[in-house]
């Protein structure tokens, strides 16, 4: 039996982190692999693509019924959906109440103590609440949970900011811990030179991009009947894109600490592609009056 | 007279800093003074209210022990909750004795401890609902209640439970006032912020309700503003208090009551004892009532007397005849005590390391004893603590501010003080070390201590600590046979 490998799926909000990570699990199911989704996001929307199902029950709402989550048991929790892909999503507050990053911690300690990283598994995707806002969300980065990072994002200015920051996070962890980054996924979003783009931040970044998923409508589709890709239209070339992903990640070994880059580089970066225009230092903090003046 | 120089003490000073890294001692040094009686502001010569130092060994409190444990707790009529995790209230349930009259669980709860005893799940899903259940069970179970208040713990500010709209529903529901305070520990350095938070509460939420009602005044009614009826210290007071002529129609806190607290700002004059805990309401109904505010100290005669004619003062010759009676009668009785234990404890000399207006206040009564304070200081004052306390002390005395664990001990090792008052976490390091250690938090489970009556009992618990043969018999045997194998040899 291989070794479990436990990956952690992070990238800014809306990129299309629950899409990517449960078309790439699909994949990953159907070559064979014994693999579990973990959703960290109060939102719960991690496992609706494998269970077909508008939103699992979560750790935490089953351990709010049951008074504590000592009172819960792991089938309770654990749902199997497609491909025998194992799924639980932590849960967690209504936005503006609670602490969803407490809700992550419970859920991911309980998950460990009732064993459900059992020995049979080959993989673990940790699927993460956008921003890193607290230690609860960087929960599946510490010590003995996930070892590989993926960062998803796009030739947007701002998920390649959130990339660089979740960098940064990466190497407090990775100092400590054995956590490393082990490459972008580039969702795309067809902006120009997108691909290049997100291989020259990769390589500042000192990993690598290591797949470019194109933008296909047959992800809506899918997504539409609550389906991956894969199961929805097997032989759509959309799904072979997520195969690739998959034994890209199989065969991945470009394990790294992340070299996160400082934000004048980023903006740099940016505007070499020209997606950043030069900042013009004589208008800053004036009025249109003044400068109308 | 003090018995160490300025030179002597800052010579101590500086050699008790001088095991500290350099980093702890440039801190502590501005936390330690020789007392100058020349300055006017002590910030000339002393620093305080600072966080302390980890690894010190403080023996500070947080902002919750201040609010809920100081100022609101021993509002008798009310039931103040704990939102929280359990231990926070379990732990300091009935700690101080701030003794009430009433039935405890019918009418009176001071010594009772309700909380929303917080699980995982509610730090998850935040604690609203079950706050709002809890304040709906209180008054199902506890009817004659007159009021809540809602005591924050840590998580309450972690997860931003919006504590505030809850009670302003449950006041409405419940037709009482339910007070949300946000006295989450972490806040400030010790428990010093926790007064001022409980304080502003009062003001927003209490102060005010019956503003514009009628209500039947007299020109002698004052409120007792900071005094928390340790071992009936309060009904101590009060007995002057009214024996001058005055009519106390309230008292803050210890065996207090709601109403008396919104009847407060009907008063000609409030009477401030523990000015570090209570200042900051003083100074509000000072601005917006119009209402002035007094410190006074009665600890021991001299004090007493000082403060009753200060307090007769503000009033009309009625209560200055009253005073003078008054004093002259008790006159006899401190005679008597004093002639009593004086002899006994002449000359002997105090430390103190205490928390509010203690390690000052009582500086007084022990001179009246014919005993010497040499070294004082405070858990949480701020600097107009020791503008007040520079005045009471000797020159070139030590002061002392957030001491830590190593540099009392070594304080009392140099000075050899006949005894320490302190605290409970202080007791029997120094009780082990030979020194007797009064505690001068909980009155060692005696009191009270303020007043005439008081200060009866104070002179017989210094004497009873002092006049013990047990520590003249502390050496244990197998140390006894060592020194006379000594002595032999020698």
């Amino acid at each position: 039996m291989a070794k479990l490998r436990q990956c952690a799926i992070y990238g800014k909000g809306g990129i299309g982190k629950s899409t990517t990570t449960q078309n790439l699990v699909a994949a990953l199911a159907e070559s064979g692999k014994k693999v579990m989704i973990v959703g960290c996001d109060p939102k719960a929307d991690s496992t609706r693509l494998i269970l077909h199902s508008k939103a699992q029950t979560t750790v935490m709402h089953l351990a709010a019924e049951a008074g504590s989550v000592e009172d819960l048991e792991l089938e309770d929790v654990l749902s199997v959906g497609f491909g025998g892909v194992k799924c639980v999503e932590s849960g967690g507050p209504e936005p503006g109440v609670g602490c969803a990053g407490r809700g992550v911690i419970t859920a991911i300690n309980f998950l460990e103590e009732e064993g459900a990283y059992d020995e049979d598994l080959d993989f673990v995707f940790y699927d993460v609440l956008g921003d890193v806002v607290c230690g609860g969300f960087a929960m599946p980065i510490r010590e003995n949970k996930a070892q590989e990072i993926y960062i998803v994002c796009s030739g947007e200015m701002m998920a390649m900011y959130a990339a660089n920051n979740i960098s940064k996070g990466i190497v407090k962890y990775a100092n400590s811990g054995g956590v490393r980054l082990a490459g972008l996924i580039c969702n795309s979003r067809n902006t120009d030179r997108e691909d290049e783009l997100i291989m020259a931040l990769a390589a500042r970044l000192g990993t690598t991009m290591i797949h470019f998923v194109p933008r296909d409508n047959a992800v809506q589709h899918a997504e539409i009947r609550r389906m991956t890709v894969i199961e929805y239209d097997p032989k759509h070339k959309q799904a072979d894109e997520y195969r690739q992903l998959a034994s890209k990640i199989v065969n991945n070994t470009n394990f790294v600490i992340p070299t996160p880059i400082e934000m004048e580089e980023l903006e740099e970066l940016l505007m070499e592609f020209g997606i950043m225009e030069a900042e013009d230092e004589s208008v800053v903090g004036k009025t249109a009056a003044e400068l109308a003046a | 007279m003090s018995t160490m120089t300025r030179e002597e003490t800052e010579a101590l000073i500086a050699e008790v800093l001088e095991v500290y890294p350099d980093k702890a001692k440039k801190d502590r040094t501005k936390h330690l003074a020789a007392n100058d009686v020349s300055v006017e502001q002590s910030k000339k010569c002393i620093t305080s209210n600072r966080k302390s130092l980890p690894g010190v060994m403080t023996i500070r409190g947080c902002a919750y022990a201040g609010s809920k444990g100081v100022v609101w707790g021993p509002i008798k009529d009310m039931i103040h909750i704990s939102h929280g995790p359990v231990g926070c209230g379990q732990y300091s349930r009935a700690g101080r004795r701030n003794y009430y009259v009433g039935t405890t669980g019918v009418d009176t709860f001071g010594t009772m401890n309700f909380t929303s005893d917080f699980q995982e799940k509610d730090i998850v899903f935040g604690g609203d609902k079950k706050l709002a259940k809890l304040i709906e069970e209180i008054e199902q179970l506890f009817p004659l209640h007159k009021g809540i208040s809602v005591q924050s713990e840590c998580p309450i500010g972690l997860i931003g439970d919006d504590i505030e709209s809850v009670s302003k529903k449950a006041a409405a529901a419940i037709d009482k006032p339910v007070v949300p305070v946000r006295c989450e520990g972490f806040r400030g350095v010790s428990q010093s912020l926790g007064h001022h938070i409980a304080n502003d509460a009062i003001r927003d939420w209490v102060l005010d309700k019956r503003d514009g009602q009628p209500y039947e005044s007299t020109p002698y009614d004052v409120a007792i503003i900071g005094d928390y009826n340790i071992g009936g210290d309060a009904w101590a007071t009060r007995i002057l208090l009214e024996e001058m002529g005055l009519r106390v129609v309230a008292q803050w806190s210890g065996d207090g009551t709601l109403a008396e607290m919104m009847n407060t700002p009907k008063v000609k004059l409030n009477l401030l004892h523990c000015y570090r805990s209570m200042n900051y309401i003083s100074r509000h109904m000072e601005e917006k009532y119009g209402i002035p505010y007094l410190e006074y100290n009665f600890f021991g005669p001299t004090k007493i007397i000082e403060s009753c004619r200060k307090i007769a003062a503000f009033f009309d010759d009625t209560v200055k005849e009253k005073t003078e009676a008054m004093i002259a009668r008790y006159q006899v009785m401190m005679d008597e005590i004093i002639a009593k234990y004086k002899p006994r404890l002449q000359g002997k000399k105090v430390m103190l390391y205490v928390g509010g207006l203690r390690p000052r206040h009582v500086i007084g009564a022990y001179e009246d004893l014919g005993m010497e304070v040499i070294g004082t200081g405070y858990e949480f004052a701020h600097n107009d603590d020791y503008d007040r306390t520079i005045k009471e002390m000797g020159d070139a005395t030590l002061l002392y501010d957030d001491v830590t664990g190593f540099e009392l001990e070594e304080f009392v090792k140099r000075l050899k003080p006949d005894m320490v008052g302190s605290g409970i976490k202080e007791k029997y390091i120094f009780q082990k070390m030979g020194i007797p250690l009064r505690q001068m938090h909980s009155w060692d489970y005696s009191g009270p201590y303020h007043g005439y009556d008081g200060f009866a009992i104070f002179a017989r618990d210094m004497d009873i600590a002092l006049s013990n043969p047990t520590f003249k018999n502390l050496t244990p045997p197998w140390k006894k046979v060592a020194e006379e194998e000594v002595k032999k040899a020698a």
